[in-house]
């Protein structure tokens, strides 16, 4: 059989076998609508119930501030255009990042459309952003922080809990996009002051299409989607119920396998971080050495383009991530890595590798065996390098 | 999303190298876009005899350059000056939509080693026109709506 070894986790996850086992039985047995009084709705009510504990336990939050959405953009739209509309009385002021997924940019450019001010705060070379830049930024009008937790790109963590501390000081509510972070890293809502968190399950061994909200208590909040009752009716529609078990069964074992999940994740990245620096030449990680999710690997190789690195490697049986510009329309590479300071050209070669819990020391062996020759032979095809080797 | 015929060129590149003492050399693209071609000539009775490359971008750029050289190799430069980047899709069996930039990227590389090649042996080319060096999200755009 061919080989083959994923390396994009962060794109998304497989859904691990006992969730799939415990999704199951809501499909065909347990199929019954939970707002029906019968016995066979009343099943599925107490399912869903089980489920927003099981999340709110993974991030220490009360059942009662988890809402269900179809995922983490639906999420991260409803937080910031939700606060945009509920706090509009008091402010038209969003503060952001500017390496923020798309879900939360573009939601920010719509309100930016409609009379909301954004500010979009810079990042050092490592992708962090600095708390003096976020006071700084602070006005009388800020109605809302909102920055990534992790960055999905790069894997670099902001110091989500200092953010949170400025915010509480402030009196202004801060929302988190955690969704590379949740079932990678420890979180706590309350320890680390954070008001509203979005997250997916399918990036934590969970089923596509389900994801959720956290929105402490007290914080106002109006419906994203109307119609019936659910969701305490701020989000209307027949709950997705094998999923939403699904969502709590992934938080469940990502809860208690989180640990040795680190752990081991470390080891596999910082042996690959070694390898590539020890084997390839000119290329360079990015993200923050240490302030860095556990799974994330994201290098740039000098003088090549990352999406034939790409081709290159799933012949090979290896799937990876670019932020190369070539697979949309745009000429313009990824957001992130022009954010964090790097030259078009070098941004092109990026690769990132994000591991799972699947992977293992011999799939690190193997892409460390495979990549070297990939990027040899592409530098050989690359009249970048061959105008760097003729001047050097 | 590539059909067989790109991943053939892309895989197995016909003409990748540097020709030594070539007659034109056409450098196009900027490694902003992301795309860099470079294609090399040699010329004999003006006939191209001989074509190499050298490519920095994706999977279609490579393979556009590759098929590029292959369709201008042998060719008078007057028929080689009739090669356009539409040839150069069909002779790959097409193209995703997002990668038809690389193909006139392709005809540009021929026609700036052509402009090289007339300059240096100081050739008039009847109908070959000043290179455009560099492709950007307006040429594209343009070409889209085209």
């Amino acid at each position: 059989m061919e080989k083959r070894v994923y390396f994009d986790n962060a794109a998304t996850t497989p859904t691990h076998p006992q969730v799939v086992e415990a999704m199951l039985p809501y499909f065909t047995q347990s199929f019954g609508n939970p707002s029906s009084i019968y016995e066979v709705g009343q099943i599925n009510k107490r399912a869903i119930d089980n489920a927003r504990q099981q999340v709110a336990d993974l991030i220490n939050a009360k059942p009662e501030e988890l809402f269900f959405t179809s995922g983490a953009t639906e999420a991260d739209n409803w937080a910031v255009k939700g606060i945009a509309e509920s706090y509009k009385n008091k402010g038209n002021h969003i503060i952001t990042s500017n390496i923020e997924h798309h879900a939360i940019l573009h939601t920010c450019e719509y309100l930016e459309k409609n009379g909301f001010e954004v500010t979009y705060l810079p990042v050092d070379e490592n992708g962090l952003i600095k708390i003096d830049d976020l006071k700084d930024a602070i006005k009388d009008t800020t109605i809302l922080i909102t920055i990534m937790f992790a960055n999905n790109e790069i894997g670099t963590i902001q110091p989500i809990k200092e953010i949170g501390k400025v915010a509480k000081e402030k009196g202004i509510i801060f929302h988190t996009d955690a969704v590379q972070a949740v079932g990678q890293v420890p979180i706590d809502v309350e320890d680390m002051n954070i008001d509203m968190l979005s997250l997916t399950g399918h990036k934590f061994n969970g089923p596509k299409g389900t994801g959720a909200l956290y929105v402490r208590k007290g914080i106002k909040l109006k419906a994203f989607i109307h119609g019936g009752a659910q969701e305490r009716r701020r989000r209307g529609g027949t709950e997705n119920v094998p999923c939403i078990v699904g969502l709590g069964k992934a938080a469940e074992l990502a809860k208690v396998n989180l640990k040795v999940k680190i752990s081991k994740l470390i080891k596999l990245r910082d042996k690959l971080i070694k390898g590539i620096k020890e084997e390839i030449p000119y290329c360079r990680l990015n993200g923050d050495a240490v302030k860095r999710l556990p799974n994330n690997v994201n290098f740039s190789f000098e003088f090549i383009e990352g999406e034939s690195l790409l081709i290159m490697l799933d012949m090979k049986g290896i799937s990876a991530s670019s932020g190369s510009a070539c697979t949309s329309g745009s000429l313009d590479p990824s957001h992130v890595l022009l954010g964090i300071g790097l030259p078009h050209e070098i941004a092109h070669g990026s690769l990132r590798l994000t591991l799972g819990n699947d992977n293992t020391e011999e799939d690190v062996d193997y892409l460390l065996e495979v990549l070297p020759d990939i990027v040899k032979r592409l530098r050989d095809m690359s009249p970048l390098y061959e105008d760097f080797i003729k001047n050097k | 999303m590539y059909t067989k015929k790109v991943m053939d060129h892309f895989v197995n590149p016909r003409n990748m190298g540097v020709l030594e003492n070539a007659d034109g050399v056409g450098t196009v693209g900027n490694a902003k876009c992301g795309d860099i071609m470079r294609i090399y000539l040699k010329v004999e009775d003006e006939v191209i005899k001989d074509v190499a490359f050298k490519t920095f971008g994706c999977g279609a750029a490579v393979a556009t350059s590759s098929i590029a050289t292959e369709l201008v190799k042998g060719k008078t430069i007057k028929e080689a000056l009739k090669i356009t980047n539409d040839a150069v899709v069909e002779a790959l069996d097409g193209l995703p939509k997002a990668k038809i930039h690389c193909s006139l990227l392709a005809e540009e590389a021929v026609h700036a080693a052509l402009w090289d090649y007339s300059k240096k042996h100081n050739i008039k080319i009847e109908g070959l026109k000043e290179p455009k060096a560099d492709i950007h999200d307006e040429d594209i755009e343009n070409m889209e709506e085209a």
